[in-house]
């Protein structure tokens, strides 16, 4: 029995009823890994030895992080070489949280360098494959979590969500990718890219795991100013209520220019089927739609400029040897430890904050932002979830984007708007194009109100068997 | 130099006796082993955030209303950033656009007359680390970093040195008087930058100002701005120009120095923290931050004149300090000559803690004994000179007056037929002082009266012994 390709609660199920033990979920997973993962350089930090050791040591899950989440005395790197050889001297909450339900912290997963990308080909490590075709990119920038999870060589896996970071890979991979609502899941020991749209979150095989993740890792955490103190409901027994009469909107915006076509028939499809089951479908409008993507690259880059300051070879991470003083020490460090996309945005955000463009830039993107979560207050008077496609297109080419930063920006073009809203959004497998590449549908909600999105995603996942589609590898 | 007018605006940081630090639990205290109190929030590292340290907010709030500043019905921070090894995020949280509170003042005493001093803004940052520099190697010491730091920021409204020091004197009581920070300059736990510029009188203009920095006391402050005021008079009496420019204070020497390494042109790109939440200041908090105020240094200096009927400068004197005002308080409650009880407070009692380095919370001195001590001379069962040596050995015992008044038998004599022979025998031994009196030197009868308390180890009343020796002198040899 490949014990690697179930699902979380499908496992749980079995270990209740004692057929199999959590050593022989390790073992295949363990197996699934050394079978697959020199061709997908999914995860960058990795001890077989030690994962055995800790899966003896407890009966719960095996479970994968994404490599910018802090765990004490584990290289945490963010895929970056300034932060070669770090080991946290402490856990993040929600490693906390997960350690406490007796999970198995297994190793680490490959992402863009810093959350900075949308196709995992700008870590130091190298790019991780998009298992469904070893010649595309898995999204990013929590691309390794995708991967491993689309490939079987985990059960599941923790990303983080700054602008479609979770929701975009799980598109191109064919999985479940689930960004929480901003301050439903506590950001204590999440290494920061953008503090005000960063959010971590779940890359599931299927909905239901998606909720028992959720339901694990959320909560008000006293550590996290910005986490908000409201309770966490049990969603996997409310998601499998049924959608008859809820009032899903479709907003116009995302079916315009650049949509590929197989994307489009597929989501069109999908919000048919949805329909179909009973939600009411209507046209809704978000106007303030086509700024989202350069509000985003100001406020995001301004943040993640001031929060990579202290990568500077001071106290962790790489230091520039043979530098004469503090300021070549500075200069050479960041220029050996950086990528050319992390030099960029932190140029960028540098750029947007300075004297004299402030104004123009970063409070003026500010004031967009506020309106972009107008539209999304406005849309969600009238209705419960809206629904869009996660991705424009399906998995592209390795190195077809890495020279032009504008197109690969564009790829989170349907997702950044829930980072700059706060809202929640799921992505589900929808259908395939026509080359077999896994297309995402995305399902927006009301704050704190991921119960409706993921009881539209379980209803929709049951009546159709996308979900089950595995690529062959 | 008398028809140029001076403008100095003050920038001074204190350090908020809170417990711990402002944005982690670690410990704020001071002189613990380097680099002991951290954690991985105030050692900025990655994943770490901050969280606010309520009891910090709340000092600086009550260091905003001492200072009669409104303040900010929202709180918010900011990031200014900049690179440097003891900033260990390479960002300082702190307030830019709207800080904790803004336009107050604070009034200080200046050639008899009350000068108000404008206070432009008060906020709430956290402090860097410290830099240890060695031979070849420079250390870090991260205790400090992340300990509440409150910036309070005069307006250019103080016009020489000799005000400067007033206003941080009048500053530094204000606060002592809050009991938020330990002000200690030495220590660094109060840190003072100063504006100055120069101009013609009745030129509207302000002229360029220089920063001075590294002035490691009030008076230093007030040395520092008295050179650089006279520097720049002179440059631009010979024809020169002031560069705007951050100037070390040199305290050996007496002079300011551009500071050595070039001068970057800061930007330091404030922008809105997203780590901490906006959020209104409760006004339940400030409601009771207000009740809870005790009565400040100007309003009691007023009292002190009107209950206690001291003087302008006893009143100023006393409630500069706040212990010593205290102090004054508790003794005026059991003795009722007030401006006796000042005399003795600012006199022998502030002449032996200066010479012992004491503060009146350290000086073994009973209210009730001082008092009773008073209450003593008052009866004549003590001169005033005994007191003197009396009040040294109760500080020094601890014992009450009167059982250290009968241990060493100090009561006055108030015996005449001892005083009389004590003036007779005096007299004879001291007939060219007696023949001068009589030849009209009133002066003489002094050194009599000298010879005669010695006689009585200091035990006689004075005033009776002049008027016995006066007697007996009426009528000739
Ligand atoms: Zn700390």
């Amino acid at each position: 029995m490949e014990l690697n390709k179930l699902t979380a609660h499908g496992l749980k199920h079995l270990l209740d009823k004692g057929d199999i033990s959590n050593i022989d979920i390790c073992n295949d997973v363990l197996e699934a890994i050394e079978k697959k993962d020199k061709a997908l350089n999914a995860i960058v930090h990795f001890d077989k030895e030690k994962a055995i050791e800790k899966s003896k040591a407890s009966k719960g899950l095996p479970i994968f992080i994404k490599d910018n989440i802090c765990v004490k005395d584990e290289l945490t790197t963010c895929s970056s070489k300034i932060l070669s050889g770090f080991r946290p001297p402490y856990n993040a909450t929600v490693i906390e949280k997960l350690l406490k339900k007796d999970f198995v912290l297994m190793g680490k997963t490959n992402m863009d360098e810093f959350a900075f990308g949308s196709s995992t080909e700008s870590s130091c490590y190298g790019p991780t494959k998009n298992p469904w075709d070893l010649e595309r990119i898995p999204g990013g920038s929590s691309g390794g979590s995708a991967a491993c999870v689309a490939a079987d060589e985990a059960i599941f896996a923790l990303g983080s969500d700054t602008g479609g970071s979770i929701r975009q890979p799980a598109a191109l991979c064919g999985v479940v990718g689930l960004k929480p609502t901003y301050g439903r899941v506590s950001r204590y020991g999440l290494i920061a890219f953008a503090s005000s749209l960063d959010q971590i979150g779940t890359l599931t095989k299927d909905v239901e795991d998606a909720a028992l993740l959720l339901k694990t890792i959320s909560g008000h955490d006293a550590m996290d100013s910005t986490s908000v103190p409201v309770s966490t409901p049990d969603y996997s027994l409310k998601i499998k209520d049924s959608i008859k009469g809820l009032r899903i909107g479709v907003p116009q915006e995302y079916f315009g220019q650049g949509l590929d076509s197989d994307v489009k028939d597929s989501v069109l499809k999908a919000i048919d089927k949805i329909g179909q089951l009973g939600a009411k479908c209507e046209k809704v409008s978000l106007p303030h739609t086509e700024y989202a993507v350069a509000v985003y690259y100001i406020v995001a880059t301004a943040e993640a400029s001031s929060n990579l300051a202290r990568f500077d070879g001071v106290q962790y991470g790489l230091r520039a040897k043979d530098v004469k003083s503090i300021e070549e020490m500075y200069k050479k460090t960041r220029a050996l430890g950086f990528g050319d996309e992390a030099k960029r945005r932190i140029i960028l955000g540098t750029f947007a904050l300075s004297s004299g463009y402030y104004d123009a830039y970063y409070l003026r993107a500010l004031r967009v932002r506020t309106l972009i979560k107008k539209d999304f207050d406005e849309a969600f008077a009238k209705f419960d979830a809206i629904l869009t496609p996660t991705s424009p297109t399906p998995a592209f080419k390795i190195g077809e984007k890495t020279q032009d930063p504008l197109t690969m920006y564009l790829s989170d073009i349907f997702t950044i708007s829930a980072n700059l809203a706060g809202i929640p959004g799921v992505s589900i497998p929808c259908g395939f194009t026509k080359e077999n590449l896994p297309v995402g549908l995305q399902i927006l909600g009301k704050p704190f109100d991921e119960e409706t999105i993921l009881k539209v995603a379980y209803n929709y996942e049951q009546a159709t068997e996308w979900h089950k589609k595995r690529p062959d590898l | 130099m008398a028809n140029y007018e001076v403008v100095i605006g003050l920038e001074v940081h204190l350090q908020l006796k809170t417990k711990t630090k402002v944005f982690c639990g670690c410990s704020a205290a001071f002189g613990a082993p380097p680099n002991t109190h951290t954690c991985p929030v105030c050692l900025g590292f990655p994943g770490s955030l901050p969280v606010l340290n309520r009891e910090a907010l709340k000092l600086g709030a009550k260091v905003a209303m001492a200072l009669n500043c409104r303040v900010a019905e929202e709180i918010r921070f900011d990031r200014k950033n900049y690179f440097y090894p003891d900033l260990p995020k390479d960002y300082q949280i702190s307030q830019y656009g709207q800080p904790l509170s803004q336009r107050g003042y604070l009034l200080i005493l200046t050639e008899g007359k009350e000068k108000r001093i404008g206070i432009t803004r008060v906020h709430l940052e956290e402090d860097t680390g410290k830099l240890l520099h060695g031979t070849g190697q420079s250390l870090i010491d991260f205790n400090r970093a992340g300990t509440p730091l409150l910036e309070i920021v005069s307006e250019p409204d103080i016009s020489s040195p000799e005000e400067a020091y007033f206003y941080l004197t009048a500053l530094k009581s204000i606060l002592e008087y809050i009991d938020v920070s330990d002000c200690n300059m030495e220590e660094g736990s109060l840190r003072c930058d100063a504006n100055i510029s120069v101009r013609k009188k009745g030129t509207k203009e302000l002229g360029v100002k220089t920063e001075i920095k590294n002035m490691n006391s009030f008076k230093a402050v007030r040395a520092a701005l008295e050179h650089e005021a006279a520097r720049q008079i002179e440059t631009l009496e010979s024809g020169g120009k002031i560069t705007q420019e951050t100037r070390l204070f040199d305290s050996a020497r007496g002079v300011t120095e551009p500071m050595r390494s070039k001068e970057e042109a800061h930007d330091y790109r404030y922008f809105p923290e997203p780590d901490l939440a906006p959020f209104d200041f409760e006004k339940d908090v400030l409601r009771d931050i207000k009740r809870e105020m005790p009565e400040l240094p100007e309003p009691r200096r007023k009292r002190f004149m009107s209950e206690y009927k001291l003087s302008d400068y006893d009143a100023a004197v006393l409630v500069s300090d706040k212990a010593l005002a205290d102090y004054f308080e508790k003794c005026s409650s059991l003795y009722k000559k007030y401006k006796i009880i000042a005399n003795w407070i600012m006199g022998d009692i502030s002449a032996y803690m200066k010479e012992h380095g004491l503060t009146i919370d350290r000086l073994n001195l009973k209210s009730e004994y001082l008092t009773g001590m008073l209450d003593m001379i008052d009866k004549g069962i003590i001169s005033g000179k005994i007191a003197k040596t009396l009040l040294i050995d109760i500080v020094r015992t601890g014992k009450d007056p009167l059982s250290l008044v009968k241990e060493k038998g100090l009561e006055q004599i108030t015996d005449t037929a001892q005083i009389d022979q004590a003036v007779a025998d005096v007299i004879k031994e001291n007939k060219r002082i007696a023949d001068d009196f009589m030849g009209g030197k009133q002066n003489a009868v002094m050194a009599l009266v000298g010879k005669v308390m010695a006689k009585t180890k200091g035990k006689a009343n004075p005033q009776k012994v002049i008027e016995m020796l006066k007697e007996s002198l009426k009528g000739g040899l």
